[in-house]
């Protein structure tokens, strides 16, 4: 039994969501930019899902370019919430606020 | 070397991002061998390969035109260099090197002068090469996150600083979720129409049956992506924190070369890959072309902070620039492109006064810091004005010519009322623009201190100062450009 | 045909059973000596020492940024080794290049200390 590519999207769909909720909501650095990686995931599952019902390889080309992409933006980020957590030493968002209107 | 994977034009074509990525590279080994003192040495090379990389481009240029080909395409049709994309290149390549020429002295007060600096902006500049050439959705996301890592880093390179800590923090996360939900829509239109090709992208959609939801979702993911990317509103809540805590010299940068590579990347997928949606999108522009200008506009008025009024100013000019595309015929697209010139240069000049300001101990980006400009460096101050009239689009300034085409587009469509709000929103902007020409001119100076103009912010207000008059003035060259570079929408 | 998931079920219900009958059985048998010394914490039969969420120094987050770019540069590579014979010398040429500029990271990132345990 094979599973509809419906199910794939759905997926897909649920975990982007999930990724934009965390980002709206959650306050931890940390874990807004775990959602944004759920987010990234869920782009490459609909990916990997397209490509495997359209029978073509450019959506895998794809996946590994976001997979690199993620890589990247994971060592940036890091390094970034590393810099702000030694002169700051909070991980709220809450707390990071020097600049408002 | 040659075979069926990699043609002699495939090298022609990504020579330039070759030259910048080698450069760049340079930079960083070289940088380790320079003293303390010789820092300066990597804003050379890296100039050198702004150099290089724009010989490069002339030389594809006169290839093209020896040839009469209008276009050329390499790598299986994923990578095109037509009018459009030179256009743009040359506008980063001049953005980028008018930004490294006043960044030297600006490393030097704030003590940071590393050559990774240089290296990056020429890694992002590899980006936006490939944001401007790609036509295919892997390229092009390739592209534009090259080009963000880039700047995020760029953003938060005082690492000392508490602001600009901030700055790439904010940047960085609305970026990168910007980017996510692009990444979406880009994996929608992919699902839809089974290539990443823009054109085969374009030509799927137009077969297929009109009303399809999901269709619809790929179309507002996408647009949400790029929009954040250029800072409207209601995706522009990132820009003036970003701009405000970024050192001064990157904040000139960031809202003019990665701006102009956000613009090039959005009208690219506008106009080929979403035109046959143009019906979906132009109502959803219109309102958000509207809110940037209101809000833009409407923000910068009651900024204390010189950096946070640029980046609504810039917000406003993106709602201005997004007129022309819906406008959507070829004065507005021309229009566009003459507009990112013009503020290119305008821009930078003012950042460049701005950099000249900052000092060991003044920052120099609070709005009393300009006061009584006037007295104390008279040129700088009438050299300010002059951007300031242009940015507010005042003729003979080149502002002007911008807001000309862009307005003559919306009578050509018959987009009456858009043109008057635009123009309501002229007026407003000379307001606080006029506020800081009330600071220089009108007050007295609260600290004595001269200004020290160092060679390269001299170089760099002086080309900035005499394109932003000369477009102005003469601007026959500079629309024949423009015109050459209008991106023909799909179908 | 639901009769070929009679062992499935049968299994279900053995899995639920199973912890509820032996911590049941557990409970009746053991002495119950529920005295403060049981409840603490202890560190293979000492006195903790600290915080068990004690803060890690910030070169692990620095070594997992560097491993984390490096380990995903093999996603690339796995593409060019299955397709090695059809890309002759220009995907070996190709990934040449590319491994050269990850050189150039690596040897910035080893002039510049990163790679030192301090």
């Amino acid at each position: 039994m094979t599973v509809p590519i419906s199910w794939y999207l759905i997926l897909s769909a649920v975990l982007f969501v999930m990724g934009v909720a965390g980002f709206l909501f959650k306050r931890n650095i940390i874990t807004i930019f775990m959602s944004i990686e759920l987010m990234l995931n869920a782009v490459n599952l609909s990916f990997v899902a397209f490509s495997y019902v359209l029978r073509q390889l450019s959506g895998q080309v794809f996946v590994f370019f976001v997979m690199v992409v993620a890589a990247a933006e994971a060592a940036v980020g890091l390094a970034i919430i590393i810099v702000v957590f030694r002169n700051r030493e909070s991980l709220n968002v809450d707390d990071i606020e020097l600049m408002k209107f | 070397m040659f075979n069926e994977f990699f043609s002699r034009q495939d090298l022609l074509l990504i020579k330039p991002a070759v030259l910048l990525a080698l450069f760049g590279c340079g930079i960083l080994l070289t940088d380790l061998l320079h003293e303390r003192r010789h820092k300066y040495l990597n804003a050379v090379t890296a100039l050198l390969g702004l150099g290089f990389t724009g010989v490069q481009l002339a030389l594809i240029q006169r290839a093209m035109s020896a040839a009469g080909y209008s276009e050329v395409s390499g790598f299986s049709g994923g990578l095109v260099v037509d009018g459009f994309a030179l256009y743009f290149t040359w506008i980063f390549l001049i953005a980028t090197a008018i930004a490294i020429l006043f960044s030297v002295r600006y490393l030097e007060v704030e003590n940071e002068h590393h050559g990774e600096y240089y290296a990056l902006m020429l890694f992002s500049l590899v980006g936006m090469y490939f944001l401007a050439t790609a036509m295919d959705l892997i390229t092009l996301f390739i592209g534009l996150e090259t080009m963000a890592l880039s700047v995020y880093v760029l953003a938060g390179f005082l690492r000392g600083d508490r602001r600009s800590n901030e700055a790439a923090m904010k940047y960085f996360l609305l970026g990168a979720f910007s980017s996510g939900i692009l990444a979406y829509g880009f994996s929608l239109l992919y699902g839809l129409t089974g290539s990443t090709n823009l054109r085969a992208v374009a030509d799927a959609l137009v077969a297929r049956p009109s009303g399809d939801p999901v269709v619809y979702l790929a179309l507002i993911t996408t647009a949400t992506g790029l929009l954040f990317k250029v800072a409207a509103v209601p995706f522009h809540q990132w820009a003036p924190d970003a701009y405000e805590g970024a050192p001064t010299s990157i904040t000139g940068f960031m809202s003019t070369a990665p701006k102009a590579a956000a613009f090039a990347f959005l009208l690219r997928v506008f106009l080929v890959p979403l035109a046959p949606l143009r019906p979906a999108w132009e109502g959803l522009l219109v309102v958000v072309c509207v809110l940037t200008m209101v809000v833009g506009n409407l923000a910068a008025i009651s900024q204390n902070n010189t950096k946070r009024l640029f980046a609504y100013s810039s917000i406003s000019h993106v709602g201005y620039m997004l007129l022309g595309l819906v406008a959507g015929n070829e004065t507005g697209l021309k229009g566009i492109a003459v507009y990112l010139l013009v503020y290119v240069f305008m821009n930078l000049g003012i950042f460049t006064v701005l950099v000249a300001l900052r000092r060991k101990d003044i920052i120099g980006d609070e709005i009393e810091d300009l006061s009584g400009l006037f007295f104390k460096n008279p040129v700088s101050a009438v050299f300010m004005l002059i951007f300031l009239l242009s940015l507010a689009g005042i003729p003979p300034t080149a502002g002007f010519l911008g807001k000309y085409f862009i307005f003559l587009s919306l009578i050509e469509t018959r987009h009456y009322v858009l043109a008057v709000i635009a123009v309501v929103f002229v007026v407003v902007a000379l307001y606080y623009y006029f506020r800081l020409v009330v600071m220089m001119f009108m007050r007295e100076a609260t600290d004595p201190e001269r200004l020290n103009i160092s060679p390269g912010v001299a170089v760099a207000l002086a080309i900035t100062l005499a394109m932003t008059l000369v477009i102005g003035i003469y601007p026959e060259p500079f629309i024949r450009l423009a015109a050459g570079s209008v991106l023909v929408p799909f179908r | 045909m639901p009769g070929n998931y009679i062992p499935i079920l049968v299994f279900l219900v053995l899995a639920f059973a199973f912890p509820v009958v032996a911590l049941s059985l557990a409970a009746l048998v053991r002495p119950s000596a529920q005295s403060g010394e049981r409840l603490t914490p202890y560190e293979c039969g000492i006195q903790p020492v600290s915080d068990s969420r004690g803060r890690y120094t910030v070169r692990f987050y620095i070594i997992a940024m560097l491993f984390v770019i490096f380990d995903v540069e093999t996603v690339f590579l796995y593409p060019w080794a299955v397709q090695y014979k059809a890309l002759k010398v220009f995907g070996l040429v190709e990934m040449l290049v590319f491994l050269a500029i990850l050189l150039v990271g690596y040897v910035w990132l080893y002039k510049k200390g990163a790679l030192e345990w301090v």
